[in-house]
Formats: C-alpha cells, structure tokens, sequence
C-alpha cells in the first residue's frame, strides 16, 4: 500500500451503495472508514484469509480470481468504481474465498468488520437497509456465475 | 344444342357424354389428373380413360379413420377429399431446384425447368379451390419461381360437392361447398331415377375452349335447381363446425394455455397432418453431391414443423416438446397466418382430422381453447410486418 | 348467368430463381480467434456487386456441402469486397472456415431487414454485442463513424468468452483509441494477463453516458444476453421502442417459404432478422416459441 498524494478524501456518503438510504447509518459508519490506495498489482484480499472488512469501491479496477492449485489462475469478475466487494464477514466462517487483486490503481473505504457488524447489530433497521443493498450485489455475482455456467459463447 | 360457349354461361352434359371431356382435354394438350382408387383410397393420380374414376365409390371419413365404400349409384364423383391434394403437382414432395458443375476453379449453376405439360386439375372441390389461392399468396409472396410456371399450366375442372363428409367444414371457414370462384369448369353431377348429368358452368376463357364441339345443351331451370339443391344439402349437414371469429388472436394471445398440454400428450409428432394438408408449405433444402465431387443438385422436399430438427439453431431445437410443435402448428395455421398473409391458413377440408393416427380434430380443438383459463390480455392488433 | 371466375392470384414467374448461388471468389482468408475467420470475396467479373444494408445477411454456399446464413460484416460503402466472419460451428460454417484464397463461395442475398442507422441520426448510439455478435454490428460503426457529426455519443460494448475470444482485436485497439466513441470490452473469464472487465456486458450498461430520451440502442448476441441488455437499458430510462434486437433462427431459404425461421408471426429472413425490441419482446418470452 502506498501513501495517498493529495486528492480530496473519500466521503462514505457519496458512494452509490449508499444513495438514497434514510436515517443516520452512514454517519455513524463515516468514522469508522480508512481510506486505502493500492497500485496496479496490489492485493486486497487473499483466500484463506479471515474476512475482517468491507470495501467500497471509489476508482479504480480489482479482478475477483479464483485459484486453484492445477490450473491458471482465472479471473472471474471485475468490480469497479461504485462498487463493492467482500461479504464474507457476514458468513460463518468469515474467510475469504476468493483473491482480489487491484488491476489498476484503486482507491476505496474499507470498513472493518467487527465494529460494522456490532453497529449493523445494535438496530434492526440498520441491518435490513444494509442487507437490502447488499442483496442485489450478491444476485449480479450468481447471475454472472450462472451465465458463466450457461457458456453462451460456447458450442 | 347449348348456345353460345364463353366464361359466364352454363350448360348440361350428359353423364354418357363425359368421356367426350377426357377427349378433348388429351386432344388439347392437357395431361389429366383426378381421383382414382389405389391402396384403398381415393388419390390423385393420372386418368387416361373414364374407368381410371373412382366410379361408385365413396369415403367413410371420421377422426383417424378412412374407410372406401361402395355406393348404391354409379357416380364419378361420389366422394369428398382423400389423403393427397393438389399441391402434389404445384409443389411436389421432391424437387431438385438445380445442378451445377465445377467448371475453372468455380461453378456454374443450371436451374431446373418445370415439365412444360399443362395439367388438368380434373375434380377440384371448393375448398380445395380456396387452398390453391391460399398457396398462390405464400409462394407468390416469396417469389417462387417453379411453383409459379407449374401454376400456370394447370387448367382447374372443379366439381362441387353434393355430399358433405363427417370431418368437413368447409362452410366454416367461407370455402364452400358452393364453386364461386378460381375454376375454369365447374361440374355439378345429378343423378336422377332415369337420368345422369353434369350441369356444366364455365369459369374461364380456357374452360370454355374445352368444351368446344363437345355435345352441350341448355340447362333447364328443373335441372339447375336440382343441381343447386345437391350444394345446399352439402352445406347443410357439413359434419363439423368451427367458428372462426376471434381465432387469431385466442391462439395469439395463449401460448400457455393447459389445453396444450393435454392435446400434447395425445399428439405422436408424426406429421400426417401437414403432409395431407393443402396449405401447408414448410420445406426443407437438400446439397446433393454426387460421388466425384464434380457435381452438386439441390433439391427441395417436404418438411413439417413437427420434426425435430425443424427448429434447431446451433444443433438444438428451440422447439423440443411436442406441446411446442402442435403449437406452432395450430397457431400457425389458425392465427398468425392471418398476420402473414391476411387470411386463415384453413379451408375446412378435415384432411388433418381424418389422417391423425390419434383422431385430434381441430375444430374440438378451437372450441376447447375457447374456455379461457383466466381472463384474456388485450389483444393487439393483427398486423405484424408480413 | 353465374359467377364467372376471377383471375385468381397467380404470381408472376421472376426473372432468376432465388434459389441460385452466385460464385464469389475467396480473395483472403485472416483467422480471428482458434474457432472464427474472416473471409474476404469479390463478385465475378463483370457482375455488380449487390449493396447491402448494415445487420443483412447472405446464404454462404460451399459447393457440395450446403448453405448457411452469416450476417455481412463489411463496409456498407464497398460492397466489392464482401466481407464474412464465421465461427466453425456445423458442417457449412467449418467448410468455410477452410476456403482458401483463389477458391470460390456461392452467395445468395443479402436478406433481411437492416439496422435502421437513419433513425440514429442527431441521438446517442449504444451498440452492445455478445460474442459473435460484433460482425454484423461492424457495418453500423463503420456508417456511424463515416458520417461522425451526424451522431451523438457513441457507446459500444462488447463481451466475449475469453480474451482469445475477441474478434477483430487490431481493430478494437485503434477504436479504443480514439476519442469520439467508446469502446468497452468485457469478456466472461481471463487470466492474469487480462487488463480488462471482467463480467457481463450488461455490467457496463450503468456507466455508459448517454441521454436515455435520445438515444437507440443496437443489440446482437446470444438471446437471454440481448434481453438482460434491454433491461439494464430500461433501468437507465431508454424504451424498447428505441431498442433493437438482432434475431436468429433456423434458415433454409432465406425467401419467407420454407417456414424454418419463424418467430411467431414473423419470418426472421423477411420481417428481420432485426427487429424493433417492443414488437418481438411478447414472443421471446413465450418459451419454445
């Protein structure tokens, strides 16, 4: 990770994930949020790791990779600006399944799992709007995947 | 003696007389084709003398059954439809289209020319009339040029029918049994205690020079009335009905309606349907090489939308059950045909009744699909780009 | 007196049959992908070359083999030279993945209805293609881009398999290089040595800039791709009376007579294959249909 040169801050509200969500849930989670910046090649998330945190998306480019021990990795989707990855804290075990690796240079928010998860807890309502959101990110994945499976492209 | 002979006019000849016709169709060039008896059926095939008629014979039709019968008279024409039609000679089962030869690192390509032989249609119902028009639009519209020269050669003798079958409802659909128009003659027979006639009406230029110097006379009213009273009694006991209206967009507007299916497990897929029927046209292309490599024919044949490969894109079948084949078939011939080619693609003959090995009769069908499952979306309007 | 007959509907017998080939020769043959070619052909000599209109296709003939429908993939202004992509996927289309130059291809076309360019004139323009579905889409960009200053925004996208899988990849490199139009490409898995998105081409309809009241939108690829589009377009604010859709069915004949290619009431060879997305969007959620 390199030291971030003078662009303006990331602000938590203005990300798309958050647009248009009622109440206070993006305040209280704006304190919690670490601006990062990973140059082309940089890893954010590695298989196997514990899943300790969610990223939102400002710029950039990160390749979702599966890697499998017979094979070339395969990149299996790319998630960009206004967008957002990892879930995997939700879940039981929270581990990582998947690498993702910055395949230009990104700049996002990562909000860390625990205090989230204790704040998304402290309300019901603060988690319905979360999950709300996060649902149909999750359907674009599995669509993308049955698609995939589908090889359209094929024979 | 009649009087004048021209299109327009009527008259009578004689049941003894009508070899006279057969005469004068050879004598003129025409190479005559009618019904006749083989295989326990009445088919089209060639007549060169007046016992090639299915003399006396008549048909039993019912859903999936075809019985001939003899008949208590000696009538030529004592029949309704059989399994062929006329588009056996308009749009044969196999046709090459070309040849062509390698020539100079390319190919040269010879069409095929039609048998320039006229053909007399000899005993063409009115729905079988209305067929030919139906046809004449859908090749006419794909600009199909042997289907074009071998309709030009034919010279339509039709016969109206005195009788209706079990599985006819040509009044349905507005094709007969009454001869109006597309016929060069048309012949009504009459048999009566003492007499046998045709009462004999001209439809065209060419019909009318056949029956030049053939021994005509006048028609009387009595006979003309008699005549007329056989068409109406076909009319009136026509073994089934179908009510046209609103068909288009019923079957338009229900492509999942559960009748489907239960008529899907009843249906085989084996395409007797299409194959007797007169309008339908689907066919397939065929690359014949021969065995050196030199040459290549291409032929057209007959094909059916119930065939499995009918429908295949990239080596699949859109269409793989048999509810969606009969569908396309039933939504076609009664519904979008209208959107294609501004008219029902039925004439009402009950070919397709008769011929299913199973007995699914169409008109049953229609009036089942009429019992709505939930109320029916808005139909839009009938005019798709044809 | 009775009815007398009317002179029934007979159709005229036309010039030359519509069911003969004409030989073209095969001047260049370039591979695209491990499965998909480019074929290059010339009328003969002193036929006129026929012009097209962008999204036609032509029955390819390889003698003693068959036909096969494939869309026209050239410049609309140089109809001379005819230009195919074609995928090996059955008998005809892997006979003539192996034309050589010098050897000869049958044509019979071009069919269909066109991509309507026209009705794009003064709008933005979005072309989305899936696959094998950037060739007939090729015409389009090459009018668009001949006659720049009619047309707005231009946005195109394009997604394939893999990498490899890109056609036209030289091609793409110079349009992504310039600056009045957008090329985007996707493709559905990759390696590392992939740059690129990752993912479906409907992932990149949210980003395009155009105005959803002005635009059309030009779509070809696999069916259940072309739907998704239209939907993601329609979450952006564009109807599907400005949408197109590029369709493809079963085709013998080419001439609306052989009833392979129907749709519901359309024949795809006559009434499309492209189609305006709001008048054929009923049947493509008809299943088997």
């Amino acid at each position: 990770m390199t030291a971030v040169p003078s662009p303006a801050p990331l602000r938590l509200a203005d990300h798309p994930f958050f647009q248009g969500m009622t109440g206070d849930l993006p305040q209280r989670l704006a304190p919690l949020a670490v601006e990062k910046s990973y140059a082309l090649g940089d890893m954010l998330i590695r298989e196997g790791d514990v899943a300790d945190r969610f990223v939102l998306l400002f710029e950039g480019k990160v390749a979702l990779e599966i890697v499998l021990p017979d094979r070339p990795r395969v990149t299996i989707q790319t998630v960009g600006g206004g967008e957002v990855l990892g879930w995997s804290w939700l879940l039981p075990p929270p581990q990582w399944w998947l690498d993702a690796r910055a395949v230009k240079r990104t700049r996002c928010l990562e909000l860390p799992a625990a205090p989230l998860r204790a704040l998304l807890d402290s309300r019901p309502e603060y988690g319905y709007q979360f999950l709300l959101r996060l649902l149909p990110v999750v359907a674009q994945r599995l669509d993308h995947t049955r698609f995939q499976l589908m090889d359209l492209h094929g024979r | 003696m009649s009087g004048p002979i021209a299109a327009g006019t009527r008259h009578e000849l004689d049941r003894a007389d009508f070899p006279r016709l057969l005469t004068a169709l050879r004598g003129a060039g025409y190479r005559v084709v009618g019904p006749t008896v083989r295989d326990r059926a009445i088919v089209y095939g060639e007549i060169r003398e007046e016992s090639d008629l299915p003399i006396g014979w008549t048909d039993r039709q019912e859903a999936g059954q075809y019985r001939l019968e003899r008949r208590a008279d000696a009538a030529l024409f004592g029949y309704n439809v059989g399994p062929h039609s006329w588009k056996k000679y308009l749009f044969p089962s196999r046709e090459r289209l070309w040849t062509a030869v390698r020539k100079d690192g390319s190919f040269e390509v010879t069409p095929e020319s039609v048998d320039p032989t006229p053909l007399a249609f000899l005993g063409v119902r009115a729905c079988e009339l209305a067929a030919m028009e139906i046809s004449d639009r859908v090749f006419g519209k794909a600009g199909d040029p042997s289907y074009a020269q071998r309709r030009r050669r034919v010279l339509r003798i039709a016969v109206q029918c005195g009788q209706a079958g079990k599985t006819c409802f040509c009044t349905s659909m507005g094709t007969g049994p009454a001869v109006r128009t597309g016929h060069d003659l048309s012949l009504t027979e009459v048999i009566q205690p003492q007499r046998h006639f045709f009462v004999v009406e001209v439809g065209s230029d060419a019909g009318a020079r056949i029956l030049t110097g053939l021994p005509l006379r006048d028609a009387p009213d009595d006979d003309v009335r008699a005549a007329t009273a056989l068409v109406d009694g076909a009319a009136a006991s026509m073994g089934r009905t179908m009510d046209p209206q609103g068909l288009r967009d019923l079957f338009v507007n229900n492509p999942e309606h559960p009748r489907w299916e239960i008529v899907a497990r009843r249906c085989l897929a084996c395409t007797n349907c299409t194959m007797a029927c007169p309008t339908c046209f689907c066919q397939t292309t065929e690359e014949v090489p021969d065995l050196s490599g030199e040459s290549a024919e291409r032929w057209r044949r007959w094909d059916s939308c119930f065939n499995s490969g009918f429908s295949a894109v990239h080596g699949t079948s859109v269409r793989q059950t048999t509810n969606s084949r009969y569908r396309q078939w039933l939504t076609h011939k009664l519904g979008t045909w209208h959107d294609q080619f501004g008219e029902s693609g039925c004439v009402g003959c009950g070919r397709c009744i008769t011929w299913c090995p199973v007995g699914i009769d169409l008109t049953e069908e229609a009036a089942a699909f009429r019992v709505l499952p939930s109320p029916v979306k808005a139909a839009p309007a009938a005019g798709g780009k044809a | 007196m009775v009815a007398r007959s009317m002179p029934s509907a007979v159709p005229e017998p036309p010039g030359a049959s519509p069911w003969v080939p004409v030989p073209f020769r095969v001047e260049q043959r370039a591979a695209e992908t491990s499965d998909t070619i480019t074929l290059v052909l010339s009328p003969p000599k002193g036929v006129p070359a026929t012009p097209f209109a962008p999204g036609q296709f032509n029955m390819l003939y390889v003698f003693g083999v068959g036909e096969a429908a494939i869309s026209v993939a050239g410049d609309p202004a140089h109809p001379e030279t005819l230009i195919h992509t074609v995928r090996s996927a059955g008998k005809v289309s892997s006979a003539l993945s192996q034309a050589s130059p010098g050897t000869t291809v049958g044509v019979r076309g071009p069919y269909g209805t066109g991509w309507p360019v026209a009705a794009a004139r003064g709008k933005d323009v979005v072309l989305v293609a899936g696959g094998l579905g950037l060739p007939p889409l090729r015409p389009v960009l090459y009018e668009l881009l001949r006659h720049r200053e009619l047309y707005g925004r231009i946005e195109v996208i394009y997604g394939a398999r893999t990498p490899k899988d890109l056609v036209y990849y030289n091609q793409i490199q110079e349009w992504r290089g310039r600056s009045d139009l957008r090329f985007q490409t996707t493709v559905d898995a990759a390696g590392r040595e992939w740059y690129g998105d990752v993912g479906l081409v409907t992932a990149r309809v949210p980003d395009i800039r155009i105005d959803p009241a002005n635009t059309v939108a030009f779509l070809c690829g696999p069916e259940i791709m072309m739907k998704f589009t239209a939907q993601a377009l329609e979450a952006k604010g564009m109807t599907d009376a400005s949408i197109y859709v590029s369709l493809e069915r079963n085709m013998k004949c080419a001439i609306g007579v052989c009833g392979h290619c129907q749709l519901g009431p359309e024949f795809v060879c006559r009434n499309g294959p492209v189609f305006l997305y709001k008048d054929v969007r009923r049947y493509l959620s008809v299943r088997e249909l």
